[in-house]
């Protein structure tokens, strides 16, 4: 959608009185809009590094994913998203996390004796 | 003379483990009707995970726990007709042929069990490495059915993929296995993670399980047992009840009750604590089926 016809779009939305609507739009645009904030991440058997990722609310994330041994997987089951990591590719997986808190994730394609091993968490700041 | 089933129900009363899971109303009515064939009672036992190979400080007793298990289990007063292993027979190693060693020593093993049959499964730790390759060689095949006394029982494999799928083929196998009998046969499926999300972040759950769920909720006597979790856990999806058996090598914490799955540490003062095995007494004509969770040595727990 481009900027003037949004603009448009609220403003008949405000008209309308849809002020709750038009909030919500506003920020999800804003979200959008927002730099990414982008963080690579190694996966090796039997690790993440980093391991712990530290992130701002309200902004969208790429995390880059290079494997370096395994087809690893990326699942986060409270955001819903997973991604298998083959080897020799840069795999961008685009989180959207609107709330502050402490997201888990593993490696949920069996990779080996340590497998259960391999898991982190991304904090997500205020 | 007090039958086996009276048995367990006695050693609930008085307050061993005995849970029972199934259709119990429903049964009644049909039996009442006079429905339905005259199926005999059974029972059957579980063994799970015994992680053969695995050495370290979770279990000092590595080397000793599945055959401690194995004359457990042929001291029972009356065998069991047949014992199913639920998966993780072996712990994984990236070496084909420490694999297949690992295998042997396992299977040899097993062979010392005094029972007609022993039905074999694959736990990701024996099969995902290689997509079941080793484990097809000494145990046969991964998916498989077969009947016993009016049950029908289906073992289904979600370990083979490493990405924890059944797949599209053998999800259209059991679609047409079950098509092939009755709405309301007594089917049991034996499998080795479980097929619901018990808690993903732990992987404790089956990437299409989902799937398998829709297909199972069309007959309305279905059981579930599986493995994988290291401990006693019970579940209803809807009519369909999930029963997780013990391992033979650690116990695991309960489900997502801590950040990280990692085993709980022995204690020399309890060896074998959370270690185990069980008999499944079948009633088929119930779909009904009576849980006894018996410790690694000879304690019912």
């Amino acid at each position: 959608m481009s900027a003037p016809t949004r603009r448009m779009w609220l403003a008949r939305a405000a008209g309308l009185g849809a002020l709750p609507l038009l909030a919500l739009l506003g920020r999800r645009a804003a979200f959008a809009e927002a730099e990414p904030q982008v963080v690579k991440v190694t996966a090796q058997r039997f690790r993440y590094t980093p391991s712990e990722i530290r992130v701002k609310a309200g902004r969208p994330v790429v995390l880059e994913f290079t494997s370096v041994d395994f087809v690893h997987g990326f699942n986060m089951p409270d955001l819903s998203v997973r991604a298998d990591l083959p080897p020799g590719v840069v795999t961008r997986v685009r989180l959207s996390p609107a709330k502050p808190g402490v997201y888990d994730f593993l490696c949920d394609n069996f990779c080996g004796d340590g497998h259960e091993e391999m898991h982190g968490r991304m904090v997500v700041e205020a | 003379m007090t039958t086996r089933r009276e048995l367990m129900k006695l050693a609930a009363l008085g307050g061993g483990a005995v849970y029972i899971s199934g259709l119990a109303g429903r049964a009644a009515a049909a039996t009442a009707k006079g429905a339905g064939p005259a199926y005999d009672d059974f029972y059957f036992v579980q063994l799970s995970d015994s992680h053969w190979g695995f050495s370290g400080p979770p279990n000092p007793d590595a080397k000793n726990t599945l055959r401690k298990a194995v004359a457990t289990v042929n001291a029972l007063e009356k065998p069991p007709e047949f014992i199913v292993f639920t998966g993780d027979l072996t712990h994984t190693t990236d070496d084909p042929a420490e694999r297949r060693r690992r295998m042997a020593e396992f299977r040899d093993i097993a062979a010392g069990l005094k029972v007609k049959q022993v039905r074999f499964m694959p736990g990701e730790h024996d099969a995902s490495l290689d997509r079941g390759a080793a484990y097809k060689e000494f145990f046969g095949d991964t998916f498989y059915s077969f009947d016993h006394k009016g049950v029908h029982f289906v073992a289904v494999d979600n370990v083979s993929d490493p990405g924890a799928r059944i797949g599209d083929e053998q999800l259209a196998w059991i679609k047409d296995d079950l098509a092939k009998r009755p709405k309301d046969s007594p089917i049991v499926v034996l499998t080795h993670r479980p097929l619901f999300d018990l808690v993903p972040k732990w992987d404790w759950a089956t990437r299409d399980g989902a799937q398998a769920m829709d297909i199972l909720m069309q007959y309305p006597k279905v059981t579930v047992f599986y493995g994988h979790i290291h401990q006693e856990h019970h579940h209803m999806t809807g009519h369909i009840a999930h029963h997780s058996a013990k391992s033979l090598i650690f116990p695991l914490p309960a489900p997502g009750s801590q950040p990280e799955r990692k085993p709980l540490p022995w204690d020399p003062a309890q060896p074998n604590r959370g270690l185990g095995f069980r008999e499944v007494e079948a009633e088929p004509v119930a779909a009904q089926y009576s849980i006894q969770e018996f410790g690694v040595t000879r304690a019912r727990t």
